[in-house]
């Protein structure tokens, strides 16, 4: 395995930062909603919890959580070159809707344009998703009836008993749910970026699937028509009670013209006895140039407890976007006989970083857990595999199986494997398998001579490699992802 | 249809073939035959277009085009099939997906419309069934666990979907049993019309049994250093290639 990261590498990226900052982090004065001053301190937090009409606890749960980040320094052993985020350069509240609006969807950035082509996406939600003046009327009347759509939802949810909401909403309406829950799986303290997010989260999802209830549709169409509005800080807050079921996109398939730099988004997951929660991601938010300029960086803690016998979680993702993607999703696995899996594909292509996997934490008796990894690296990108499978004393009879593949195009890409494996209970059974490998000539010249183009071959080369982790997405969802890779790794065939 | 005129090639820096020439007319069946080494293999991965097969001299044309100026797809597009003589493992697509993916891909490129899932499946389940490939094998990863001979089989299952007008077999035979050598050969024959053509690299007078050439050639040594009709092949049989002109 090669780690080849040139050394240039520090300098450009700080070099991106210095151009990001100087017009990125800016938001354009026309956009007229009222924003906290630029800079983080307990009155900016306080300002947010106002804005949002929050009970005493909250700003209190908020404060607390700024006055514990003050203390904490950002994690640096993640295989990453991060260049240092200036936080006080920053505004807090107006983030979300730091989308510049467009005149028309001509003044897209062509890459992105062809993208959604390529994606084939509507034309109308091009407009949405890009922010095109207007989009939102448009939304409502042609991009499937939007706003029509999601009221049939919330009407149909509601007989089924789902509460699905907006996390301010959620706090305001269902305060003691919330406050039950709310940090309860990712406590505020959990590390620098969850504890950032804590006290400055704008927005975000609650779900609640009641006793027994299968939530009546995938949570995902309405994402994908909002998605215009996620924010820097989301935070997403999803129960299961015993018996439950709920398959929750997240994501969108469309490279989304965000101007936000950092991502610091935080979910959980909590699934009582015999309840099930899929939980699937599709990320491709703006990865930087050919260059390695620009691009997002992503720090997401995503984390789901298995509290009841026979629960269960899976996390599925397709990663394909971000500079910088450090992310853990993971399960902690308390209940007797609970399950936890986690599928996933990083791509990285051109200047990427990716420091991804999971953490199956097995304290139930007879808990089981499943990895299954695919990475792919391109052009001068890194990925990491970084895992963590842990048995307590008390998880008799525990079981774990990962399967970790690398598959490198060219030879200027890294890609690592780092597993840590920590047993306390010798009835536990834990497999590891890894694999690298590279796109053969063998294969992609058989491709090409049935009429695939080079890019088309490596691409339906890739979905093979992926083929595992793609057929977890709801059948939609898992077509768009297969067109999402292809565009990921276009560029880097020779 | 295919004109091949003093065709150099080099593989890594070591020439391979060494001033070839040949001529393929519409609605011929050529064999090509030669001792192991010779460069059959490398003569039919040079037109289909494989990445490092560099030409250094000489030319190939495909139906008066220009095929060295072509990408690999475009040939396959223009009608050019290589069958080959060690098909590839491509773990994780279906061999379904595979055949109507490039089926498709090849259809853009000609700027006609792309084939129905339903006129697909059919036209799958009338070519597998002569060849006896039956569903699971087709679900499965393209020639993933496939037996040497079911990969064969599976390089004609592909000729008779991808329809192409010129059919370059290398080897295909090799491998078969005596009955899907007879399958494989009837195929090959149903695909012989006055429109198209076929260059079957062998090395065995059984196939020839089954599908008669009209010319058969020797290939040694990067060169044709004889042709013939049929009864060539039949000497070559009995005599070896030794005492062959080099
Ligand atoms: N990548 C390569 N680098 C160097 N030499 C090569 C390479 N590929 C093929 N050769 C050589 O080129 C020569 C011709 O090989 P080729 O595969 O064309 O033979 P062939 O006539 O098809 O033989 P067979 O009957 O065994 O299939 C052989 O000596 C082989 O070793
Ligand atoms: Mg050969």
């Amino acid at each position: 395995m090669t780690a080849t990261l040139p050394e240039t590498r520090n300098a450009e990226a700080a070099a991106a930062v210095e151009e990001l900052s100087s017009y990125k982090w800016g938001f354009a004065t026309e956009i007229e909603q009222d924003f906290a001053p630029k800079g983080l301190s307990e009155d900016t937090v306080r300002f947010i919890s106002a804005k949002k009409g929050e009970p005493e606890w909250m700003l209190e749960w908020r404060l607390k959580a700024y006055r514990l980040w003050l203390k904490m320094d950002a994690p640096d052993w993640a295989k990453l070159k991060i260049p240092p985020i200036d936080y006080q350069d920053a505004y807090y509240y107006a983030a979300p809707k730091a989308k510049p609006t467009l005149a028309s969807l001509d003044e897209l950035d062509p890459e992105i344009r062809r993208t959604y082509e390529k994606l084939g996406i509507p034309i109308e939600e091009q407009k949405v998703l890009a922010g095109v003046e207007g989009a939102r009327k448009v939304a409502v009347d042609a991009v499937f009836d939007s706003v029509s759509v999601a009221t049939t939802f919330r009407e149909e949810l509601k007989r089924a008993g789902v509460i699905f909401l907006s996390i301010s909403e959620a706090i305001r309406e269902y305060p003691d749910l919330v406050r039950r829950h709310l940090g309860s799986v990712v406590p505020v303290r959990d590390n620098y970026f969850a504890c950032l997010n804590a006290a400055v989260f704008s927005d975000g999802t609650f779900v609640l699937v009641p006793k027994g209830v299968r939530c009546p549709m995938e949570l995902s169409t309405y994402f994908r028509i909002n998605a215009e509005n996620t924010g820097q800080f989301e935070r997403t807050l999803i129960v299961a009670e015993e018996g439950a079921y709920v398959s929750y996109l997240e994501g969108c398939t469309a490279p989304q013209r965000d101007e936000n730099q950092l991502h610091a988004a935080v979910v959980e997951l909590v699934a009582e006895a015999d309840a099930e929660i899929k939980y699937s991601t599709v990320q491709n938010w703006y990865p930087g140039d050919k260059d390695g300029k620009g691009g997002i960086y992503n720090f997401v803690t995503k984390r789901a407890l298995c509290r009841g016998a026979r629960s269960k979680v899976s996390w599925t993702q397709v990663e394909t976007g971000s500079a910088i993607t450090w992310k853990y999703p993971s399960c902690v696995l308390m209940g007797e006989d609970s399950v936890g899996e986690f599928y996933s594909v990083a791509v990285t292509n051109n200047h990427q970083q990716a420091d991804t996997g999971t953490k199956m934490i097995h304290m139930g008796k007879g808990s089981r857990s499943t990895i299954v990894a695919k990475g792919i690296s391109a052009g001068r990108s890194d990925s990491t595999y970084r895992g963590l499978v842990r048995v307590g004393p008390s998880a008799e009879g525990a079981r774990n199986f990962t399967q970790c593949d690398s598959l490198l195009i060219g030879d200027r890409c890294g890609a690592h494997t780092i597993p840590y494996i920590e047993v306390k209970n010798p009835s536990a059974q834990i497999e590891h398998e890894a694999t690298t490998s590279k796109i053969s000539e063998d294969q992609k010249f058989y491709a090409m001579s049935r009429g695939l183009s080079g890019e088309e071959a490596v691409a339906l080369i890739v979905n093979g490699f992926c083929r595992e982790v793609l057929q977890q997405l709801p059948m939609e969802f898992a077509v768009e992802a297969q067109k999402l890779l292809g565009i990921s790794l276009e560029g880097s065939v020779g | 249809m295919l004109e091949i005129t003093n065709l150099h090639a080099t593989v890594g820096e070591r020439e391979i073939l060494k001033g070839l020439t040949l001529s393929v007319k519409a609605g011929e069946v050529h064999a090509i035959m030669g001792p192991n080494g010779a460069g059959k293999s490398t003569l039919a991965h040079v037109l289909a277009g494989r990445e490092g097969y560099e030409v250094t001299k000489g030319s190939a044309h495909f139906e008066g085009r220009d095929l060295l100026d072509m990408e690999p797809h475009e040939r396959a597009a223009a009608g050019l099939f290589l069958g080959f003589q060690y098909p590839v493992e491509i773990p994780g697509v279906s061999n379904l997906l595979f055949l109507r993916t490039a089926m498709n891909a090849q259809r853009k490129l000609r700027g006609e419309a792309e084939i129905s899932g339903a006129e697909f499946m059919k036209k799958v389940k009338a070519e597998s069934a002569t060849l006896g490939l039956d569903m699971d094998m087709l679900k499965r990863g393209v020639n993933v666990g496939f037996s040497g001979g079911e990969k064969k089989r599976n390089e004609a299952f592909q000729l008779g979907m991808l329809e192409p007008k010129f059919a370059l077999l290398d080897e295909t035979d090799s491998g078969l049993d005596i009955d899907a050598l007879r399958i494989v050969s009837e195929g090959i024959n149903r695909f012989r019309s006055a429109e198209r053509a076929v260059l079957l690299i062998t090395h065995y007078q059984r196939l020839l049994d089954h599908v008669r050439p009209d010319v058969v050639h020797v290939l040694a040594k990067g060169r044709i250093v004889e042709s013939g009709g049929p009864e060539l092949a039949l000497r070559l049989e009995a005599q070896g290639y030794e005492g062959l002109a080099a």
